[in-house]
């Protein structure tokens, strides 16, 4: 006699296996992201085409908040056995992922399995490099990546009487302006989003100077922070003097400076290329009053400038958790999608809707075929940064690899922080910043030995 | 007391079932998960643990910057029990005299408790934001340089205060009823004795008060350290240095960003023990005092 549960069991039986059933079309896989709208929006309508140019996958995006909350969610969900196919991952926590070891799978291994193609010797030498072994085998699939350049509002340089096709290109010369602007009645002359990520990563990089030892890290897990050179100790000693003179502006953590340059308060910011979209359309006198420089440099420091370094974001193929990796069907289905990114005219796309780099020479020629530059000064400006100085990179322009760098981030915010309130000097906040992220360091070499 | 007795013992823990569910999947599963990881060293995705005992600990409580941590918390915590029960304490006292719209005003100030603790901080940061909140905008007119992002003493001022006026509602109400509950003969008669208002307040309603304000000094207390997470990362991440960052901002800062799984089970195991030992010391005192 068959009972009433054993019926009710079977019924759940087929209930479950039908979908499964209906399923076995194209293959689904997920991917996670960590863009807002209206960037969000943008990077799934990729997903979109992606979907309806085959119909062997099907891309399910959804948004898990900031970048470092889609990297806990991620992390979180493998060990939960449940991670994403695909996972948008910031430059900062590339470190972290390289050193992840089977939680991810690298790409040059999952192209080999696959036999997809994709022609990395024409990605700009900088967002290759970043993504890539000290070998060249690349790790993750690069796709929104950005540089930080230097923004200015026309007006308040013709206010304060300094020609505003002209940004200032040293430091000298930067303080002179800030000066200007400041006797002007410009609240804010200077201020920066992503105050470690623009004044010391990037300022290092085009001053072919580490921040760290190995390579940036390239080289190794045992990589120690060595910001305490002459260098920073001349740019620290420069910002805290432009801010005790009024002409430098903390505007906070992060992103937050933007917000005081897109008001009109402040006459200059150092923010990502990506914050374009942003300015041009917040900004008061919209694009006409939008200038766009390269970052400026210490002239008496020889050899410089170099090119900068990227940030943004990469993709990384994941294994499914501890327990299990991905079958056939769905590392395909990945490359696919990567391969797809790759296109030239999706990334061109990308690069005029967003402010993002071009991350492809084909890309970025196909852009100036249109005439996109001539009609958007400026929009051009992080490609020639990231080429200038001849764009062949050196140990110190590559990139940083360093494990827990979102912490050590942070470490230098708080230190900058505290000596812009006169708490601490240039040089012990330097100091203190080598100190902290050292120890940080080597409690990421000692859990990922194994 | 009646006591009802069930046949069986099956029915009675069927009907605590859900409860009992429900506690151990939320409170005692994750608190032994976060017990266990406490003494793990462990790689943010899981792949390699060691077990290192209390090393973990050990470095919690020698770290300089956890210490010092402790010791804002305490600042922290001390500074909004007490603005928020002194603030809330004079409201209720007003509010329980005959006035015209008494129950309007009580339900005015009752409205912040139902604020979700991140909106309170957006709230109070539209308002002291250095550049676009109205009065941040006003102090700076005025000459005062008001920027709590950079001033670590105008940060934490402003986290006290966001997170007192969250809590004022709760300890109003417990207040208003504390206070209506005292007898009315008993003041009547200090009146007639010729107590003035002040001196019936501090002799006669207070200390029939402090049952109830050593209850709400617990609860306060409680709510500082552990409630507060939604005003501090709303308004100051812990930053500017770390001038706001206190325990409970420190296990997310080390668990959640940093990725730091030990340490930050480490943490929050030493909390446990503090909010247990907090609870215990009301709850004895409670018991004794309920009677008087």
């Amino acid at each position: 006699m068959l009972r009433r549960r054993e019926i009710a069991l079977a019924g759940a039986g087929v209930a479950l296996a039908a979908p499964a059933l209906a399923q076995s079309g194209p293959v689904e896989i997920q991917f996670w992201h960590g863009l807002a709208q209206p960037l969000g929006g943008l990077l799934e309508a990729i997903a979109g085409q992606f979907n309806e140019s085959q119909n062997r996958a099907r891309i399910v995006s959804s948004f898990r908040g900031s970048y470092p909350e889609t990297m806990v969610a991620a992390i979180a969900a493998f060990r939960a056995n449940a991670a994403p196919h695909v996972v948008q991952m910031f430059e900062v926590g590339t470190g972290t992922m390289m050193a992840a070891g089977r939680a991810i799978k690298p790409l040059h291994e999952l192209l080999r399995e696959t036999g997809v193609q994709i022609n990395f010797d024409d990605y700009l030498p900088a967002v290759r490099g970043y993504y890539s072994l000290a070998d060249g085998r690349m790790m993750s699939m690069p796709f929104n990546s950005s540089t930080a350049i230097m923004f200015y509002n026309k007006d308040a340089f013709r206010r304060a009487g300094l020609n505003p096709d002209q940004a200032p290109r040293t430091w000298a010369e930067m303080r002179a302006a800030a000066t200007r602007l400041r006797a002007a009645g410009v609240e804010i002359p200077f201020t920066t989003a992503w105050p470690t990520w623009t004044q010391v990563e990037q300022q290092s990089a085009i001053h072919n100077t580490e921040i760290a030892t190995l390579e940036n890290g390239f080289g190794g897990l045992g990589a120690e922070l060595r910001i305490n050179n002459p260098l920073m100790q001349r740019h620290f000693t420069t910002l805290l003097e432009m801010g005790r003179e009024g002409g430098f502006r903390w505007g906070g953590r992060d992103a937050a400076g933007d917000a005081l340059f897109a008001n009109g308060q402040a006459a200059i910011v150092h923010a990502s290329s990506g914050a374009r979209a942003r300015f041009v359309r917040e900004l008061p006198g919209g694009v006409a009053n939008l200038g766009a420089a390269m970052l400026p440099f210490y002239d008496e420091v020889p050899g410089a400038p170099i090119n900068s370094i990227i940030g943004g974001a990469s993709f990384w193929a994941m294994n499914r958790g501890p327990a299990g990796g991905r079958n056939e069907a769905e590392n395909r289905a990945i490359a696919e999608f990567f391969a797809f990114i790759a296109r030239p005219e999706v990334a061109a796309k990308w690069h005029t809707d967003t402010g993002f780099l071009p991350v492809t020479r084909t890309a970025f020629e196909q852009v100036r075929a249109t005439g996109f530059y001539a009609q958007n000064p400026g929009a051009d400006i992080p490609i020639q940064q990231l080429l200038r100085g001849g764009g062949t990179m050196t140990g110190a322009s590559r990139g940083i690899r360093l494990g827990g760098f979102t912490e050590i981030r942070t470490i230098m915010q708080e230190e900058m922080e505290r000596a812009l309130q006169g708490q601490q000097g240039a040089d012990a906040a330097l100091a203190n910043s080598v100190q902290r992220a050292n120890v940080v360091l080597r409690n990421f070499e000692r859990t990922n030995r194994g | 007391m009646r006591k009802v007795h069930f046949k069986g013992v099956a029915l009675p823990y069927l009907l605590l079932l859900p409860q009992l569910v429900i506690t151990g999947l939320f409170f005692f599963w994750p608190a032994g998960q976060a017990v266990w990881q406490s003494f793990l060293r462990e790689d943010a995705f899981g792949l390699s643990s060691e077990f290192i005992g209390f090393e973990n600990f050990a470095d919690v409580l020698s770290d300089p910057s956890w210490l010092e941590a402790a010791g804002r918390t305490l600042v922290f915590s001390a500074s909004v029990a007490a603005l928020a029960l002194g603030a809330a304490l004079f409201l209720a006292v007003q509010a329980d005299k005959q006035i015209r719209g008494a129950d309007t005003y009580k339900t005015l100030l009752i409205w912040p408790y139902a604020v979700a603790p991140a909106l309170a901080a957006v709230l109070w940061l539209f308002m002291f934001h250095p550049n676009i909140g109205i009065f941040g905008r006003m102090l700076n007119a005025a000459g005062i340089a008001w920027d709590y992002k950079l001033d670590g003493d105008q940060a934490m001022l402003l986290i006290i205060l966001a997170s007192a006026w969250k809590q004022v509602s709760y300890n109003f109400i417990f207040f208003l009823a504390g206070l209506q509950s005292i007898p009315k003969s008993v003041l009547e008669a200090a009146a007639i004795d010729g107590a003035r208002p002040l001196r019936r307040f501090w002799t006669v309603t207070f200390p029939l008060l402090s049952p109830t304000a050593f209850f709400l000094l617990v609860v306060n207390l409680v709510y500082a350290f552990f409630d507060t997470f939604g005003v501090i990362h709303s308004l100051t991440q812990g930053g500017p240095g770390k001038s706001t960052e206190t325990l409970i901002y420190r296990v997310y800062t080390d668990g959640v960003m940093n990725l730091n799984l030990g340490s930050s089970a480490a943490q929050s195991v030493i909390l446990m023990i503090l909010v247990i030992g907090l609870t215990i010391v009301q709850f004895r005192y409670v018991e004794r005092k309920v009677h008087y």
